[in-house]
């Protein structure tokens, strides 16, 4: 069979990215979604550490730790400043 | 279609789709059993030939050069087309968007400090890129991570020389078009396109490793700089104007 030759260290690593991506799609609040994607990529991070591929998982942290949320969240921001502006004179 | 009749057209379809995937998951080799030469060869071949001791960047910079390049121009276009897409011609008379400095202080301190570990993190990735782990992809995000903290925890204004084209797009050229030089520069000298020039070191020093070096270097600015100008878009773009500028700071 297939997992014959899985170390226990990898099953582990596996099931947590197998939990990790329908967290990520069953979240639904982009902000949210932005850190559950985080987490996601951090047992990414850590499947590519257990596989012995250091620069698999440096690029996979830059990525999922800095590039990504940016762009999340700066649509986030966006998507909320237009939804206050009109009323945003209230606020100040 | 009802809902009933949509089902009862799914459950045979997922038996069978299911069957497969079940027969073909038993007929794969053993997890971890690996058919390909290219690896093994990699693995005797790049060190000793090109001292650079970690073999993913000696293969991505040496061995697999114009792939590497091609990646770069893939990263450099990702860059072009959202500076197309983004880019709000009407806005010519738009006033500067303003942003307030972060009020506390020890976020402000800790933010301070978080750029300077994240430009040694990143720094100290690029420059051992072809000797440990780490490299030019890698290093250039978290040297532009680092330098967004600056806006983060200072104001639009303190950010200003890293969204500005025409401070980055220079260095955005000095990068994409280092590592192609690289690569002319042996042509050149009648060599193939990127052969390995200045010759290999030794392995395990800053010193080794010949172009990898530079083709690292070139690509580590050609991705800080791409980074730099794809949050530039984004904050330009994206980020509303939020309070009246750096009050107090």
């Amino acid at each position: 069979m297939v997992f014959s030759t899985l170390v226990p260290l990898q099953a582990v690593a596996f099931v947590l990215v197998a939990l990790g991506a329908p967290l990520v799609v069953l979240t639904r609040d982009p902000l949210r979604q932005a850190l559950v994607n985080g987490v996601y990529g951090i047992t990414l991070v850590l499947l590519f550490v257990v596989l012995q591929a250091p620069d698999p998982a440096l690029s996979m942290l830059v990525v999922s730790g800095i590039a990504y949320p940016l762009v999340i969240l700066a649509a986030v921001a966006r998507v909320r400043g237009e939804r206050r502006r009109p009323e945003e004179t209230k606020d100040e | 279609m009802s809902r009933r009749l949509r089902l009862a057209l799914l459950a045979p379809a997922l038996l069978g789709l299911g069957g497969l995937f079940a027969w073909a998951i038993a007929g794969l080799p053993k997890f971890g059993d690996y058919r390909g030469p290219y690896g093994y060869v990699l693995n005797q071949m790049v060190v000793p030939l090109r001292h650079s001791t970690n073999v993913v960047m000696g293969t991505t910079f040496d061995v697999r050069g114009l792939d590497t390049m091609g990646e770069e121009f893939i990263l450099y276009a990702a860059v072009v087309g959202v500076t197309l897409l983004l880019r709000d011609e009407s806005g010519a008379g738009r006033v500067e968007r303003r942003t307030r400095r972060a009020r506390s202080d020890t976020v402000r301190l800790i933010g301070v400090l978080m750029i300077g570990v994240g430009l040694l993190v990143g720094l100290w990735l690029v420059a051992f890129g072809y000797i440990t782990p780490g490299g030019g992809f890698p290093g250039g995000v978290v040297l532009a991570g680092a330098i967004l903290v600056l806006y983060l925890v200072g104001s639009h204004r303190d950010y200003a020389p890293f969204r500005s084209e025409h401070a980055l797009d220079p260095f955005e050229g000095l990068g994409a078009g280092g590592y192609v030089i690289t690569g002319l520069a042996a042509l050149a000298l009648g060599l193939q396109f990127l052969t390995n020039l200045f010759g290999y070191g030794k392995a395990g020093t800053l010193l080794s490793a010949g172009s990898i070096g530079i083709l690292n270097a070139a690509s580590a600015i050609a991705v800080t700089v791409a980074m730099l100008l794809l949050f530039a878009e984004f904050l330009e773009t994206y980020v509303a104007p939020l309070e009246p500028e750096d009050v107090g700071s």
